[in-house]
């Protein structure tokens, strides 16, 4: 029992007052950012990043403040999906096929209520199953050598694409593209410039934070622009009437199996490299409705469509943060933005965390655990709070979220050369959507193209040459072939797994998880 | 054409792809050597590229719906307001541009000129407030110091 000892210590880390103060801002931004539409878990979390950064916070508070903010983000974003039929992020799509029926039937403070208790189940074992997984993924990852963490990183990338979009060509484009971005400046191993056309300012490679800034919330901003008008963008009316905010034992009873499943399915989606939350909730809504859907009362405001979806993505993301803690290779977009923070603070996730920085992963898990409770106080007594912020309509929001991200990137690097970067990654990101090209892949690509490389040339030194050593243990055979089935899977029954979530027109604007 | 985007795109993937092999023979070697050298890995990620984009260019996905030109060029200027921002930005100090650029896109997304003119004023205070005096970043200082 390791795992409970260290999570002992952990808990005495987290509860200092600074780490408790912050996990409550994370949970009270995280809530306010999934709630609004625009605002989703990657892109909040995102512009977030830059500003944790210049304000000096060391790793563990900076990890617990942003994960604070992801968990918050998938409580809050059923608040919009139920009461507006818009999901506040793209997890939260599932949530509006009953949530909204139920808040049209004057349901609207019992879905919100039940929902805000599926998500603290989902999120509170997924919690649990981060703390006794995690260990043992790291041991795995102990035997691995350079030629299997490149074997990992091409796993990881294989599997993305095969489930965040609907082509895989498309995907694999996405993460040669970010590969591609991640070798622009100095090689790391022999000091020569790359890419570079002559520039000084390209020779420190393009930052990632602008890259992910640029790409997930400014693109936000010009769809936004492009879609004004519709109902997209200008929010709803507002005069649902909550009703009662606490849910009647029965519905509780009656929900509970579904919570149950939706965590467990959810988890396994998050686990997975590159399903993220959006599939833990469509497996967990998908799953429900062919097993408990007899008299065809889902999609007409059954609660348990409700309880499902919403224990199915809070889930996920506890799961999501199993392989980017333990091997550095994150489950989902969020995620990678994290590791993007991790890595800005100069420390590489995977066994070597675990073992040299375990307060930061121990302290994280603590203040998840805590941050759960507070989520639970303040999405269901405080839910009327949240609602009151929906109202703010997108045309002031989406400038705000513009201005704060350009103070952002500027608090970092004070450069006027990397605000035009992220302007350039901005128009990239609204043109590659368009095209139905998966942004996630570019940006993990931009991530880890740099390590992706160093791995790949030490197993080559190591073996003077020999491409062979790539598959040389029965561990990168295994990961290799892993990779394949997960990149050749999706295209034969990919397109049975993922129809319902990538044809809504709400998933063009909606940023990923 | 039908699915003009998608053919577009794997042309332009291939020209990229293309692009990055020629620059990869560029990169000077250096005098510190491994077997694998600085210009193998772009060659293999660039193969990627193009090989991606003959598929996309040989199987193209329904065309995307495009936004009408005035919608384009409204994106447009708003991608040069923005560029115009990040010059400005350390000349004219953070308040001013701030409030003038967040007005602007306030206004380019539907808001009365007169409301979104007090919505680029708020949020500009607003952040100055909250970042620079709550905060205490450094924010881009102007000729009068905010």
């Amino acid at each position: 029992m390791d795992s409970l000892q260290s999570l002992a210590d952990g808990f005495l880390i987290a509860l200092t007052w600074q780490n408790l103060g912050l996990a409550l801002i994370g949970c009270l931004l995280g809530t306010i950012i999934g709630a609004l539409p625009g605002l989703g878990p990657s892109n909040g979390v995102a512009i977030l990043i830059p500003l944790v950064f210049t304000l000096g916070l060391p790793a563990t508070p900076a990890l617990i403040l942003l994960t604070s903010v992801y968990y918050g983000a998938m409580y809050g974003g059923r608040i919009s999906s139920i009461l507006l039929n818009i999901p506040g992020d793209e997890p939260a799509l599932m949530t509006t096929l009953d949530g909204y029926p139920m808040a049209r039937k004057g349901q609207a403070g019992e879905a919100l209520s039940i929902s805000g208790i599926s998500s603290f189940v989902g999120s509170f074992f997924a919690t649990w199953g981060l703390v006794f997984l995690a260990p043992q993924l790291v041991k795995v990852a102990l035997l691995f050598g350079p030629a299997e963490y490149f074997a990992l990183f091409t796993l990881a990338f294989a599997t993305l694409g095969g489930l965040a979009s609907r082509n895989q060509a498309k995907a694999a484009f996405a993460a040669a593209l970010g590969l591609g971005i991640a070798m622009i400046g100095v090689d790391g191993q022999t000091g020569v410039p790359r890419f570079t056309f002559g520039e000084v300012h390209l020779y420190d490679g393009i930052d990632f934070l602008v890259a992910i800034v640029g790409m997930f919330a400014l693109s936000e901003v010009f769809t936004f622009l492009e879609h004004r008008g519709t109902t997209q963008a200008t929010g709803g009316d507002g005069t649902v009437k909550l009703g009662r905010i606490t849910p009647p034992v029965s519905m509780l009873k009656q929900t509970s199996g579904s919570m149950a499943r939706g965590t467990i399915l959810g988890f396994l989606a998050g686990v997975l490299p590159g399903a993220g939350a959006s599939l833990g909730s469509f497996i967990a809504y998908s799953f429900e409705k062919r097993l408990k859907d007899k008299e065809g009362t889902f999609g007409k405001g059954d609660p348990r469509g409700v309880a499902a979806p919403e224990a199915g993505n809070n889930a996920a993301a506890g799961g999501a943060l199993v392989p980017m803690l333990a091997l550095g290779v994150p489950g989902s977009g969020t995620t990678a933005v994290l590791l993007a923070m991790l890595l800005a603070l100069n420390i590489t996730p995977g066994p070597l965390l675990f073992q040299n920085n375990p307060d930061v992963v121990w302290g994280l898990v603590a203040a998840l655990f805590i941050a759960n409770f507070m989520l639970l106080a303040l999405n269901i007594p405080m839910v009327g709070f949240f609602v009151r912020l929906l109202m703010i309509p997108p045309r002031y929001l989406m400038p705000g979220v513009a201005m704060i991200s350009f103070v952002g990137i500027y608090g970092v690097s004070g450069s006027t050369f990397d605000l035009m970067v992220m302007i350039a990654f901005g128009v990239l990101g609204w043109v590659l959507r368009k095209l139905d090209i998966p942004l996630v892949p570019i940006i993990l690509g931009v991530l880890l193209g740099d390590q992706m490389e160093k791995n790949l040339r030490r197993a080559m030194t190591i073996s003077d040459g020999d491409v062979m050593t790539l598959v040389a243990s029965p561990l990168s055979i295994a990961l290799w072939t892993m990779a394949i089935v997960g990149f050749i899977l999706p295209m034969l029954v990919g397109r049975y797994l993922r129809p319902k979530i990538a044809d809504t027109d709400a998933v063009e604007g909606a940023d990923p998880d | 054409m039908k699915n003009s985007s998608d053919r577009l795109l794997g042309i332009a993937g291939l020209v990229l792809s293309g692009l990055m092999i020629w620059g990869a023979f560029l990169i000077k070697e250096s005098f510190i050597q491994d077997p694998l050298g600085p210009r193998v890995f772009p060659i293999v990620i660039a193969t990627v590229i193009a090989i991606a984009s003959a598929t996309i260019l040989w199987r193209p996905d329904d065309e995307p719906l495009w936004p009408a030109f005035p919608r384009l060029l409204e994106i447009g200027v708003a991608v040069l307001a923005l560029i115009a921002y990040a010059q400005f930005l350390p000349i004219a100090g953070f308040v001013l541009t701030t409030a003038l650029c967040g007005g602007f896109l306030s206004w380019r997304l539907g808001t009365p000129p007169l409301k979104a003119a007090a919505a680029g004023l708020i949020i500009s205070g607003g952040i100055f407030l909250v970042f620079r005096i709550v905060l205490g970043l450094s924010l881009a200082r102007g000729p009068w110091g905010f």
